[in-house]
């Protein structure tokens, strides 16, 4: 029976050849990224930044100019409208309003209002109001799952393998999650809970990534007492590329209708998660596999003998 | 690996079976449920507010206010204390977390430190409710001890959570949750409420009622009132259009709300204006009595929340221990306070710090959007997985499809609550979990070019395939359990249904998967494995 594969079988792309490029290229993008970060910025949304947002449904199709018109001429700051889903829907977003935690609801109210007076038969779909106290909370808190989440990484690769390769497999994650923070930035997508969710979900899925070429990494080091490590890993990359190919475009699969279907709320977070996928599988072959040529070139070899004895010769030999 | 004896089977079956069973509550509605036999299970899923429609409220107790009121009466018995000791002082006063005191003979600290020992409680833990400090010069400092300070918050918080529930009770809103959130916040959520307005300006007053003599020495528009005495505020009477007027109030409390049995909205008979008629209980009806009986012709102030709601003049005695209430009401602010005096005052001030509503449209069409995504996800998927493995594909594909019910039926038993988030997780899910068949799958493949039989190749593929598949759900769960820790409403969901997903997967794509490969190994006895 013959399947359709996504890579031949026998494969000897030499991608440690390209290792220097891999690794280029991912410094300038994680550089660009952070320097986006700060300049122009994230655009936070309310979860992180306090303020309103107003999800409201208008009879016939919405009239921009006039929503714009009237919401600005109320003193509330910046108010930003996007529309998502039908003409008729539209989401209202006003900045963080000065006071305290209630200053918030009274905005809020004096929107819905002003909705209610101005364009009757508006109907208010739903409402966030989320005050300075929350936001700052929600926003240490996602901040935190980050760092926690790139620490228990490090300590569980390290664990599994050796410090190499935890330290290779956080190095790139690093770079990874840069790079989804700058993917934000240009996009200007809201970085919001769900966008802290996005984030450890797409590191998740990249550390699963990284752990299918090192485990096998790992268990041709043992097989091939003399190959050489550069030899080594490209060996392994070819031999597991149908692995990390297939699980990310299954994944790829299931997370395409979330962006075609998923509404105003899923949607990002789905186009984020494809992003990341992508991100996460091309890095685990040029980002993660260099790192660990780099730093084990001379010491992973050394180590073999304190691990068991090739445990299966390969029936067919080398190179399958 | 390959063995399965005859009882493991039975329970494997056994497994999906019920998964299936306990899915099937979810398809049907609460009235057909009921209907049913008591063995039949029962629990659904919880939808999240953001999925059935609904608001969620998160309030903060005004902890200043809390220790405010704590400061104000312990300066009070202070006073009393050391009046009571003849002692003389100067410059009584309570001020951030303390009560401080100047003694005009600074020989009598040990006298004053006796009569003020008492004056504070004792904590949960049989601690000392104030830190006392005495100074050389005479000046004695109680200070709140944080463990005091972190009690009386909690003892507020619990206070005002029942008194919320009570307020919303009133407001006949379905199974409100309502629940202490850290230290001072209290988590409140409506399903089905999508305008949560009358609520919050029902949370939002704390209804503390007095009824207090007004003071006739005092100049209320100079803003001049004699010790004991304050100036408060009315409310503008409507068609005078003027400024609203303003009362010298008594501090003295004569009758307080907290003896108020009944209070119900109603309209007076001769004047057709709403009014709100209450009840007293025995003691305040008798304390009312007295007042009403001693001070008959002069006015008297019903104080809402330091503002005057009505200062009429005491025409006879009022013995029956009901009355009425008129303050320019209208049906709705009757009706209003009507229940705040019934569900009673709340010890502090909450306020809405963060709102989030959504109308039950939004959640509906939320839910048709997740459910179709997940549909055309999981078609995408198993189509893959068949063109890429055929009939091991095929297999991924059903263990997939019992994960799927696996995993709301855990939903369903843990009673944890489904979000959009949690859909998206679902799905994500569904991608992760035929991860591991693709690597069972491909490493069965490479066993199989090195030329191993069928049941070697099968047998090393789920072997070796194992670490690495319990590697990459292990890092997982690890994330998902931090999100689960630190993040917070539907995002917690999304972490739900991921961790239990996996959790799963391991038994569905690893267990299950091999079960069915297996019996079909055993059934065709292939020469060479289809993959």
């Amino acid at each position: 029976m013959y399947y359709v594969r996504l890579v031949p079988d026998d494969t000897h792309i030499p991608f440690m050849r390209g290792r220097y490029a891999g690794l280029i290229t991912s410094a300038v993008l994680s550089i660009a990224s952070i320097i986006l970060f700060f300049y122009p910025g994230l655009n936070y949304g309310t979860d992180f930044r306090g303020g309103i947002a107003i999800e409201i449904r208008t009879p016939g199709p919405a009239d921009f100019p006039a929503l714009r018109g009237d919401l600005g001429q109320l003193n509330m700051g910046q108010v930003q409208l996007q529309q998502f889903g039908s003409t008729r829907d539209v989401l209202i977003r006003v900045e963080r309003q000065a006071g305290d935690d209630t200053a918030q609801q009274k905005a809020a109210d004096v929107v819905k209002q002003n909705l209610a007076e101005k364009f009757p038969g508006t109907e208010v779909r739903g409402v966030e109001a989320v005050g300075a106290s929350v936001s700052d909370e929600l926003f240490r808190n996602g901040m935190t799952a980050l760092g926690l989440a790139i620490l228990a990484m490090l300590a569980y690769i390290s664990f599994r393998f050796e410090w190499q390769f935890g330290l290779g497999a956080v190095i790139t994650l690093v770079l990874d999650v840069t790079k989804t923070v700058g993917f934000f930035a240009v996009t200007g997508m809201q970085f919001n809970l769900t966008a802290v969710a996005a984030i450890l979900t797409i590191m998740g899925y990249s550390i699963n990534d990284k752990v299918v070429v090192y485990d096998r990494v790992r268990e041709n080091l043992r097989v091939y007492k003399k190959m050489a490590l550069r030899e080594l890993i490209d060996l392994s990359i070819n031999e597991t590329l149908n692995r990390t190919l297939g699980t990310s475009l299954a994944t790829f699969l299931a997370t395409i209708p979330l962006a075609i279907f998923g509404g105003e709320a899923l949607q990002e977070f789905a186009l984020v998660m494809l992003f990341g996928i992508v991100i996460g599988t091309s890095s685990s072959i040029f980002i993660a596999a260099p790192i660990l040529l780099f730093l084990g070139e001379h010491k992973l070899r050394r180590g073999q003998t304190r691990e068991a004895p090739a445990p299966v010769a390969p029936a067919a030999g080398k190179g399958t | 690996m390959l063995y399965f004896s005859k009882w493991k089977i039975w329970g494997i079956i056994a497994v999906c079976v019920a998964a299936i069973l306990f899915t099937i509550p979810n398809f049907l509605s609460k009235a057909t449920l009921s209907g049913l036999p008591g063995w039949v299970p029962q629990r659904q899923i919880n939808l999240g507010l953001d999925l059935r429609g609904g608001s969620y409220l998160l309030l903060e107790i005004d902890t200043a206010a809390v220790i405010r009121d704590r400061l104000d009466t312990a300066t009070d018995a202070a006073r009393t204390a050391l009046r009571t000791a003849n002692i003389g002082y100067t410059e009584l006063a309570g001020a951030d977390r303390s009560v401080t005191v100047h003694l005009r003979d600074a020989g009598q600290a040990d006298a004053a430190l006796t009569a003020l020992g008492d004056i504070g409680s004792r904590t949960a833990a049989g601690q000392p409710e104030f830190k006392v400090d005495s100074a050389a010069d005479g000046k004695i400092t109680l200070t709140l001890t944080d463990a005091s300070l972190t009690d009386r918050i909690g003892k507020a918080v619990e206070q005002s959570i029942e008194i919320v529930r009570r307020r919303i009770d009133e407001t006949g809103v379905n199974e409100p949750q309502i629940a202490r959130q850290g230290a001072d916040r209290i988590l409140v959520q409506l399903p089905g409420v999508q305008d949560p307005d009358r609520i919050k300006r029902l949370l939002g007053q704390t209804a503390k009622m007095t009824f207090r003599l007004l003071d006739p020495n005092g100049d209320a528009v100079g803003g001049k009132a004699p010790p004991g005495s304050e100036i408060l505020q009315g409310y503008a009477r409507a068609g005078t259009n003027g400024a609203a007027p303003r009362y010298v109030v008594r501090r003295k409390v004569e009758v307080d709300g907290a003896d108020l049995t009944d209070a119900r909205a109603a309209t007076n008979s001769q004047s057709a204006e709403w009014v709100v008629s209450f009840e007293f209980n025995s003691s305040g009806a008798r304390r009312f009595a007295q007042v009403t009986q001693q001070n008959v012709g002069r006015p008297f102030a019903i104080v809402l929340d330091d503002k005057v709601l009505s200062a009429p003049v005491i025409r006879e005695p009022i013995t029956g221990g009901r009355g009425q209430i008129s303050g320019n009401f209208t049906a709705q602010s009757a009706n209003d306070l009507a229940v705040l005096l019934r569900a009673g005052a709340l010890p502090a001030p909450l306020q809405v710090i963060e709102e989030r509503s959504v109308g039950p449209d939004l959640g509906a069409d939320s839910i048709r959007a997740g459910i179709l995504s997940c549909l055309v996800g999981l078609v995408l998927v198993a189509t893959y997985m068949i063109i890429g493995y055929g009939i091991f594909g095929l297999f991924a594909d059903l263990a997939v499809i019992v994960n799927l019910f696996m995993t709301l039926a855990a939903l369903s038993l843990l009673q944890a609550t489904l979000t959009l988030p949690g859909i998206a997780g679902i799905l994500l899910m569904l991608g992760m979990s035929v991860d591991a068949n693709i690597l069972i799958n491909e490493r069965i493949r490479e066993e199989t070019r090195r030329g191993r039989t069928p049941f070697a190749a099968m047998e090393a593929g789920f072997k070796r395939a194992f670490s690495t598949i319990l590697d990459s759900n292990l890092t997982t769960l690890i994330k998902m359990i931090i999100l689960f820790l630190l993040g917070s409403g539907t995002v917690k969901g999304f972490a739900v249904t991921i961790s239990l997903g996996i959790i799963i997967s391991l038994f569905t794509a690893t267990v299950l998967v091999r079960l069915m490969m297996v019996t079909w190994l055993r059934r065709r006895r292939p020469a060479m494995l289809p993959v």
